[in-house]
């Protein structure tokens, strides 16, 4: 390896004045504290990756995946939205000068544009400098790209109430029991329940759904009689005969599952 | 005990030139932390192949209970999430790194590009890197159709929509990743499964094998 005694470099940067085919320098003509990447530098990644990890991990306890409920290609109401990062693109395609007849300006030609530029970067900024502020037009290209990406994201987010779309939209698991009307419970389930717990036990704004529910059949009785939670007690009209046949139709549905 | 193993398969297969060559070089001062604080700019490189590991791991075990069918995938999701041990986490992991690796690349290329690292001899790494960076796009965008719900649904119709609209190749380009030229449903879930799960992911490792062999090939780029 020769020595960086006698070199010419242009600029700021370390490319040699005299055009040659490019050898890597050895690590150790670079000026001051070099370290041994093997073990001494691995350690100190490993122990950032660590640190980075626990954070990860928190972030994905505190803050779980979230799902919606099962595609429904008939919802209409649905406001459809990509994932964060395309946001911007999808924000653009939203402005008149990029939609409707100028479609392929917003959607091929803009893009196609900054992505192409950004992928021959090396070719357009040709300059030896690589210091940012001596190049100042490639700078501020970039800062330009940055700042218009970042103010798309913006736009396009913060005009979604991201609260009630996840509230909308909940997953819920499509109930997959049938409900056997002709079973003898099912008249008394009609009479006392059947208004806040739904024709098909699924539920309503004023009462749980009855599927999935781990009772047996005596403390469903007492639930009926005494009610539970926000439950008011006395819901139950009827003889104990039918209190019977009601608790064991709801066991019955739950057994299906 | 290490040292005689190592021997011994050094002995018949010659492994110590590899060894040097991935781990047996010097990290120079400009680029440590430990001496100049202001360097941890040059960790998010690092943290994104970090993350990407994290990723190809995650998305390994997501897939031992993930059903790329329309009926089940919802179902298999929904069960993974709320009855499997720790599926919420395994899954959290791969849909919060899916954000974080993105934003990792994201720093990681603005470090390269505001110290203008990718000029010669490094033009060909910088070429590569964006391209690791569009399959990584990519593979956000597949990998958000499959959970089925309904922001996975609409977004891809919009996907395919704006595909749709590319002049020339549009219609098939559309049909390519759909499976049929209009209706989205079972057959566009498969082909995103399919181009997830195997046809980016050997992309990307290509991409980063080569990433990787010139990034030692041709070492960091000096202080500025």
């Amino acid at each position: 390896m020769k020595k960086g005694k006698g070199m010419k470099f242009v600029g700021d940067s370390r490319i040699p004045a005299d055009k040659q085919k490019f050898i890597p320098k050895d690590y150790s003509e670079y000026p001051g504290r070099t370290e041994a990447f093997w073990p001494n530098f691995l350690l100190k990644e490993w122990l950032v990756g660590a640190v980075f990890l626990v954070g990860f991990l928190c972030l994905t306890v505190a803050h779980p995946a979230p799902l919606e409920k099962l595609a429904d290609p008939t919802d209409t109401a649905y406001l459809p939205l990509p994932d964060w990062y395309f946001l911007f693109l999808y924000q653009l395609l939203k402005y008149k000068f990029a939609s409707g007849a100028f479609f392929v300006l917003g959607a091929i030609i803009i893009p196609g544009l900054a992505f192409g530029a950004l992928f021959l970067a090396p070719f357009l900024d040709r300059g030896e400098e690589r210091r940012p502020h001596k190049r100042p037009v490639t700078t501020s290209l970039m800062l330009l790209g940055f700042i218009a990406v970042f103010w798309l994201t913006y736009e396009a987010a913060a005009h979604v109430d991201w609260e009630a779309k996840a509230e909308n939209n909940k997953p819920e698991l499509p109930s997959s029991v049938e409900i056997d009307t002709s079973h003898p419970g099912y008249a008394a389930y009609e009479n006392s329940c059947l208004q806040c717990h739904g024709g098909e036990l699924e539920g309503g704004p004023a009462a749980p759904t009855l599927i999935g529910v781990e009772y047996g059949v005596d403390e469903i009785k007492d639930i009926a009689v005494n009610g539970i939670g926000q439950m008011p007690a006395d819901q139950f009209q009827g003889t104990e005969e039918e209190l019977q046949q009601l608790a064991e139709f709801i066991v019955s549905v739950n057994e299906q599952e | 005990m290490l040292q005689r193993m190592y021997d011994w398969i050094d002995e018949r297969v010659d492994i110590t030139p590899l060894w040097r060559d991935i781990a047996d070089h010097e990290v120079p001062e400009h680029v440590n932390p430990a001496h100049h604080f202001s360097a941890f700019v040059y960790c998010f490189g690092g943290l994104t192949f970090f993350v990407t590991v994290i990723q190809v791991l995650s998305g390994m075990f997501l897939t031992m209970y993930y059903v790329p069918d329309i009926e089940n995938a919802w179902r298999s999701v929904y069960y993974l999430q709320t009855e499997v041990a720790h599926g919420q986490i395994v899954r959290g992991m791969h849909h919060w790194g899916a954000s974080v690796v993105i934003v990792m690349l994201f720093l990681h290329t603005l470090r390269v590009f505001f110290q203008g690292a990718y000029k010669k001899p490094r033009e060909l790494n910088w070429m590569v890197g964006v391209l690791i960076f569009f399959v990584m796009l990519a593979l956000g965008l597949t990998g958000y159709l499959l959970p089925w719900d309904n922001k996975a649904y609409f977004a891809t119709v919009v996907t395919l929509q704006i595909a749709e609209g590319v002049p020339l190749i549009g219609e098939m380009a559309k049909t390519l990743l759909n499976g049929d030229p209009s209706i989205v449903g079972a057959q566009t879930l498969a082909r995103f499964f399919a181009i997830h799960v195997f046809f980016l992911p050997a992309a990307l490792f290509v991409l980063m094998g080569i990433h990787f062999i010139m990034i030692r090939k041709q070492g960091i780029s000096g202080p500025l």
